[in-house]
């Protein structure tokens, strides 16, 4: 019996402890990028907000043959030469593409910085400050419209910066440091395309610039980041270092121009004021509404009651306000108890399936957001196409131009109408996941997810059903979880549609397709 | 917090009665105990990574449960020992719903690997080797409301045991491998970006002393403290929910008792209390439990 137990024993605990504790991610093994088309013309397309795409400069690179170059192909060959195991990982994980790490970058600081500040000792809250973003609390609280705005700002700088690159890479048709010297070797595909400036260099600076503008706490992170990419294409033999310098420098000059935009956007001022806050609540009562309150204890004020004003890529101020939504259902119609008993309902019913379904497409405090899946799942599709940067740039800023303008539409709905939640109105109603801090109608994650499943949809077809049954799956976890209405998901949607087909009318006219 | 109340259903099925797993009482062969235990464990108060706070929007935390637990001595030496428990969590403010439902099995084998009497001291030296699963398809990443953290564990405790007349000491120390678990969602934020909806859990060591009086298996009382952490894991961020991987640690002190029903042959009740003194990524709990059990013997085996 002695031995019986040792051998159960040990052998139940060695058996487990064998398993490896190791986590593989799906992002850990992506492929390295490698284009089935250059879009070598992209130098063509039309830009978001660049007037051209000379609109900033990009000085003569030096002649391959001068003695500076020279030497710059001598530090690729020491690199190349003595090659460590983490820069062989760093080749490898940077390989899968320039765009979509740095936008898996921003995901991790939109999911690191998006949690509610805690109470002050007198029951207020304190404001994130950009001035002073290392102190409590820090700056930003990445909520769901902060990080919508900045996933489009960071995409489409990057885009705009990558036609300028295109442009002057057809114009000063620089040759590949492995063409120039044979000795050089690729490490990793290399567009047959030409080499100054970088590109990816670009897409790196673009994103530099942009991130340290919206999270001014994180720029050392950001200048390792930005140095890492920059060192890997030189380990894999595709660039020069006076091709990286020109491309961050073309990648920082274009950023300059949408961080002029983004401090002049509005939603600098989306906070309010509490007369702004007291202005809302005041407005629904007099339209003989039960006016939204907040159900967090100590009360919290509502999140960015004034981002419906922000400037959006794709919609002007009077396009939002006149695509606005006709009103919810009147707290005291009958219409309006009937979509709360479906609320309650759910509270009281939902399968494990559903319960699976509400926290699937949860995205709360702490994650990166909406917005941010739609990104994940974008790009996880993406790297199975074969883009290049430039498409890759198009791509993610169009869907983030979609989902910016739908949360826009979707906050200018929100406080215009300023409904109750159901679980304000019935106290009875518990929610299967934590419940956002603003009104109810309509559902952020349907209109986010409606905006997104259209645009993905027209730029991968085979995929524009799965798109809209995720969609669909993401907006119905909102009454599942007892967060809201019918009306709210279903309107939600319609918008979310209405924003996102208007990023697929500018995906049709901007020289891609 | 999550954990919390994950880990003081854990803790049910060690501290909670005689011929548990982490005392050194044996049954005797072919004798079955079985019974039932209600569990009642709160707090309103909790550690975010080592900052202590109460939460407004949980009020207070409010764990109930049922634990059957059955222990089989398979010879005077070599016990068996199962317990499952009915779990229900709610928290009195906010919106959050509350979570109920069948928990994890816990299955122990308790050997006695050496006992000798010198001097008049009984001194003994107890291995007992333990695994979980979870009995339902709960969810686990929806703490502190979740009903158990949904991780296959294996355990192995060592133990002495010392006693002089009626009085005696126990102490033990435990290490448990805590398998990954899968959760709902397939990304997360820990202190990166993981997309995978697997979460690695980290393997937890405990400590467990106890003093007291007893006379034989049914009659005790006794003082007991223990101490956990997890080897590794994450600390809370300002503000932010508990998660499945968190570092987390308590010391806890309590009182444990048992007394047999007065002519009610083979029946006895218990009674255990628990205070969280300091603790980590967790809540400041109270718990309290009471059980009945009653012993059966199926053959000619003599009652310990």
């Amino acid at each position: 019996m002695n031995r019986f137990i040792k051998i159960v024993g040990i052998a139940g605990l060695l058996g487990m402890a064998s398993c490896s504790k190791e986590i593989t991610q799906r992002n850990q093994n992506f492929a390295a990028l490698n284009p089935d088309k250059t879009d070598t013309s992209a130098g063509s397309w039309r830009p978001v907000l660049l007037s051209s795409v000379t609109e900033f400069g990009c000085d003569n690179p030096i002649a391959v043959t001068s003695p500076d170059y020279k030497l710059e192909l001598l530090e690729i060959k020491s690199r190349q030469a003595n090659m460590s195991d983490e820069d062989e990982a760093l080749l490898k994980y940077w390989s899968a593409g320039t765009v979509l790490r740095w936008n898996e970058i921003l995901r991790e600081l939109v999911a690191k910085y998006n949690l509610p500040p805690y109470q002050n000792p007198d029951g207020t809250y304190p404001i994130p400050s950009a001035a002073n973003p290392l102190a409590y609390p820090y700056f930003p609280f990445a909520n769901p419209p902060y990080a919508a705005r900045a996933y489009a700002y960071v995409s489409v700088a990057q885009y705009d910066a990558l036609l300028a690159a295109y442009h002057y890479k057809g114009f000063y048709r620089r040759s590949r440091p492995a063409v120039v010297d044979n000795t050089i070797k690729e490490l990793v595909p290399v567009v047959k395309d030409y080499a100054y400036p970088s590109e990816e260099a670009v897409v790196a600076g673009a994103a530099f610039a942009m991130m340290s503008l919206l999270f001014p706490g994180e720029q050392d992170y950001l200048q390792d980041k930005l140095n890492e990419c920059l060192d890997t294409r030189i380990l894999a033999g595709a660039n020069v270092r006076s091709e990286l310098d020109a491309g961050v420098a073309l990648g920082k000059a274009v950023a300059s121009k949408f961080i002029q935009r983004a401090r002049n956007d509005r939603a600098g001022k989306a906070v309010g004021t509490p007369a702004d806050w007291a202005k809302l609540e005041n407005d629904a009562i007099a339209r003989g509404e039960t006016p939204w309150i907040s159900q967090e204890s100590p009360k919290r004020p509502p999140m960015l009651p004034l981002f419906g004003k922000t400037l959006g890529f794709l919609m002007d101020t009077t396009e939002v306000i006149n695509n606005r939504p006709p009103a919810p259902p009147s707290t005291g119609s009958a219409e309006f108890a009937k979509e709360l008993d479906e609320v309650f309902w759910y509270s009281q019913n939902a399968t494990r399936d559903q319960m699976h379904i509400v926290h699937f497409w949860g995205d709360g405090a702490g994650t990166y957001t909406p917005p941010g899946h739609w990104n994940a799942i974008a790009c996880e599709d993406f790297v199975n196409m074969r883009f290049s940067e430039v498409r890759w740039a198009r791509n993610l800023a169009l869907l983030n131009m979609a989902m910016f303008d739908a949360a826009i539409c979707c906050w200018d709905a929100k406080y215009a109408y300023f409904n109750p939640r159901p679980s304000q109105v019935n106290n009875k109603i518990k929610t299967l996941t934590g419940l956002p801090n603003f009104p109810a109608y309509t559902s952020g994650h349907s209109t986010f997810s409606g905006a997104a499943a259209t645009i993905l949809g027209h730029v991968n077809p085979g995929r524009a059903a799965d798109y809209m049954s995720m969609a669909d799956e993401a907006s119905k976890s909102r009454l599942y979880g007892a967060l809201h209405y019918r009306s709210d998901i279903e309107v939600g949607m319609q918008m979310g549609k209405m924003v996102g087909s208007k990023a697929v009318d500018r995906a049709k006219t901007d020289g891609a397709e | 917090m999550r954990i919390i109340a994950a880990l003081t259903m854990f803790y049910m099925c060690f501290s909670l009665s005689a011929q548990t797993e982490s005392d050194a009482l044996f049954m005797a062969k072919k004798n079955l105990c079985g019974g039932f235990v209600y569990g009642n464990t709160t707090w309103d108060h909790y550690w975010e990574g080592t900052f202590y706070r109460d939460n407004a929007n949980i009020g207070t935390f409010k764990s109930n449960s049922v634990m059957a637990m059955a222990n089989y001595g398979i010879s005077n030496s070599l016990n068996l020992i199962a317990s499952a428990a009915w779990v229900d969590n709610r928290v009195t403010a906010g919106t959050l719903i509350g979570q109920k439902g069948i928990q994890d099995l816990n299955l122990f084998l308790k050997k006695e690997l050496w006992a000798k009497e010198i001097k008049g001291f009984n001194g003994s030296l107890v291995a007992v080797g333990g695994v979980s699963t979870p009995l339902s398809n709960y969810v686990a990443d929806y703490l502190p409301l979740s009903i158990g953290m949904r991780s296959k564990t294996a355990s192995l405790r060592l133990l002495a045991d010392v006693q002089k007349g009626h009085w005696y000491g126990t102490a033990s120390a435990m290490y448990t491998r805590r398998n990954n678990v899968t959760i709902d969602r397939n990304a997360y934020y820990t202190t990166e970006m993981v997309y995978s909806n697997e979460v690695f859990i980290p393997d937890m060591i405990s400590y467990n002393l106890r003093l007291g009086w007893r006379d034989g298996a049914d009659k005790y009382f006794e003082l007991l403290a223990d101490r956990m952490n997890t080897l590794g894991g994450f600390d809370m961020r300002k503000n932010d929910m508990p998660f499945l991987s968190n570092d987390m640690e308590s010391l806890r002190v309590g009182v444990n008792l048992k007394y047999p029903v007065p002519r009610l042959s083979g029946m006895s009740v218990m009674l255990t209390g628990m205070h969280t003194l300091t603790g980590r990524n967790m809540g400041k709990a109270k718990s309290l439990m009471a059980g009945v059990v009653y012993q059966v013997e199926f053959k000619n085996g003599a009652k310990k």
